[in-house]
């Protein structure tokens, strides 16, 4: 079976891959791309550690082929820190012990990106639908509620200055 | 999965091509079904067509006062419209408890539909809005009504070569509005026991002047009750009107009994939530008169 060339920006970079039709997103960005962070908890769609973003929507990477990516804009975990510079919701994660074992993390993280993107103020009720979808068997998911708060109000904070 | 041709035309005549080709060539929309059942090995393609890159294929737009859907829009995309909102509420809640955000961020209503789970949570609003399908094949282009996809569990009316490219909903008149509800065990991430969607047509003293309502989950494909909206018609939503549309819902089903619900939990669930989505469709009807 022939691979199928894909070229795609990943993360701001123009990248290019060979993948089989058959292979997922999530394992081209893994085992191609060499990018580990996005993880594949049940490839069903149902747990969320395989979360990226895709032409600007959140998405699970193990429901999409790696070919669809051709011409499309991906955005992972790996993208989020600027340098050694954390994304606001990764420190909170970190102060607040928001996580354990760590393999729901970069799925919360870029879900939880997402969200304060479109809403800068979400109540607890809406940070709580919004990750329905990233399941966490450690944390108990209170500790990852109020890291995404936290975050969220620094955002606000950094924005009102700017 | 097993190995498969993936392609992406740009063209309803390509695609259409490689939809022909064999018994075994499958439409990719959202994936959010179609990759679970070939990871799972309950289907295996021989080939993948992927049908967004058709122009149109996504996208939502107005047409003659109703909405043309391309067959390739997102659930997350229809809730971000707002004229598609404030139209029909109904029809879009529904397609935005499919699964979770990501899921919503892939998934489709004509995915929903076509993949004929008598559960589809999108479904049962646009039977009861009375949504048509524009299916292309073949043999050209054809106008359907949105409940002749589904057959049975899993199997569409549509025939080699054939897919959906719109779903139309019809312009809306002052005083008319649509809901849906469904009951599940959990209260996110998880399939119908019962889903009713109601579309109603409402005059400006109040008084119902068309009423439709759906069921899904309770028959092996959605439930158009035309008694249940019969019973509607005329009323203002009043105890004996709402009383006679529960008979006729109770009356309608044909569930079966499995882990989510036993069929005579359904049968008395699915009239209780009928009267729950006809009150919020009246509500919301009463807000736009
Ligand atoms: C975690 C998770 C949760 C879910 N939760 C729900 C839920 O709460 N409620 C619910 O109803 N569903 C749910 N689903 C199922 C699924 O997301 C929906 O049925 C969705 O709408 C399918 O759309 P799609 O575009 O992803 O379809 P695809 O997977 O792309 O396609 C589904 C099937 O329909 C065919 N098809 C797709 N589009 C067309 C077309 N235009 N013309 C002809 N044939 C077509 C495909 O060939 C395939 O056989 C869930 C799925 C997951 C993974
Ligand atoms: S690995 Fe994709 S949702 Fe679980
Ligand atoms: S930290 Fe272990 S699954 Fe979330």
């Amino acid at each position: 079976m022939s691979k199928v060339y894909v070229s795609s920006v990943v993360n701001g970079d123009p990248v290019e891959f060979l993948c089989d039709a058959d292979t997922s997103l999530l394992d081209a960005l893994r085992d191609e791309l060499g990018l580990t962070g996005a993880k594949e908890g049940c490839g069903t769609g149902d747990c969320g550690a395989c979360s990226i973003m895709l032409d600007g929507r959140l998405v699970c990477s193990c429901l999409v082929l790696g070919p669809e990516a051709e011409g499309r804009q991906i955005d992972t975990i790996e993208g989020m820190a600027e340098g050694s510079e954390l994304h606001p919701l990764q420190r909170q994660f970190l102060e607040h012990a928001a996580l354990q074992c760590g393999f729901c993390t970069p799925g919360l993280l870029v879900a939880s990106k997402a969200l304060l993107e479109r809403n800068p103020d979400p109540s607890e009720t809406e940070i709580r639908f919004w990750l329905a979808g990233n399941l966490c068997r450690c944390t108990g998911y209170d500790k990852i509620i109020r890291a995404v708060q936290d975050a969220a109000a620094e955002l606000r904070q950094e924005r009102s200055v700017a | 999965m097993t190995g498969f041709q993936y392609s992406a035309p740009v063209s309803v005549e390509e695609a259409v091509a490689l939809l022909a080709v064999d018994g075994k060539a499958r439409l990719l929309a959202g994936g959010t079904d179609l990759m679970v059942q070939m990871r799972s090995g309950r289907v295996a393609p021989s080939q993948v067509v992927d049908i967004k890159r058709i122009p149109g294929a996504i996208g939502i737009r107005q047409e003659n006062g109703g909405f043309v859907i391309g067959a390739g829009t997102s659930c997350a995309a229809l809730g971000e419209h707002a004229a598609l909102c404030a139209a029909w509420p109904g029809v879009v809640e529904g397609a935005n408890l499919i699964g979770s955000t990501q899921v919503q961020g892939r998934a489709t209503m004509a995915g929903n539909l076509c993949n004929a789970s008598p559960a589809a949570d999108s479904v049962p609003a646009l039977v009861a809005a009375g949504a048509r399908c524009l299916v292309v094949g073949p043999q050209g282009q054809r106008e359907i009504a949105v409940q002749d996809i589904p057959v049975t569990p899993g199997r569409n009316s549509l025939a080699p070569g054939e897919f959906v490219l719109e779903l139309r909903l019809p312009a809306r008149p002052a005083g008319a509005s649509d809901a849906y509800l469904r009951a599940i065990p959990r209260t996110e991430m998880d399939i119908a026991v019962v889903g009713a969607g109601v579309n109603l047509v409402v005059a400006p003293d109040g008084t119902i002047i068309e009423a439709h309502v759906a069921l899904g989950a309770v028959a092996p494909t959605v439930l158009l009750v035309k008694d249940a909206g019969a019973a509607l018609v005329g009323s203002k939503l009043d105890d004996a009107a709402l009383q006679r549309m529960e008979q006729a819902v109770s009356a309608a089903c044909k569930p079966i009994s499995d882990k989510r619900g036993t069929a005579e939990y359904r049968k008395s669930i699915a009239a209780v939530l009928a009267r729950r989505t006809a009150k919020i469709a009246y509500q919301r009807a009463g807000e736009r008169s």
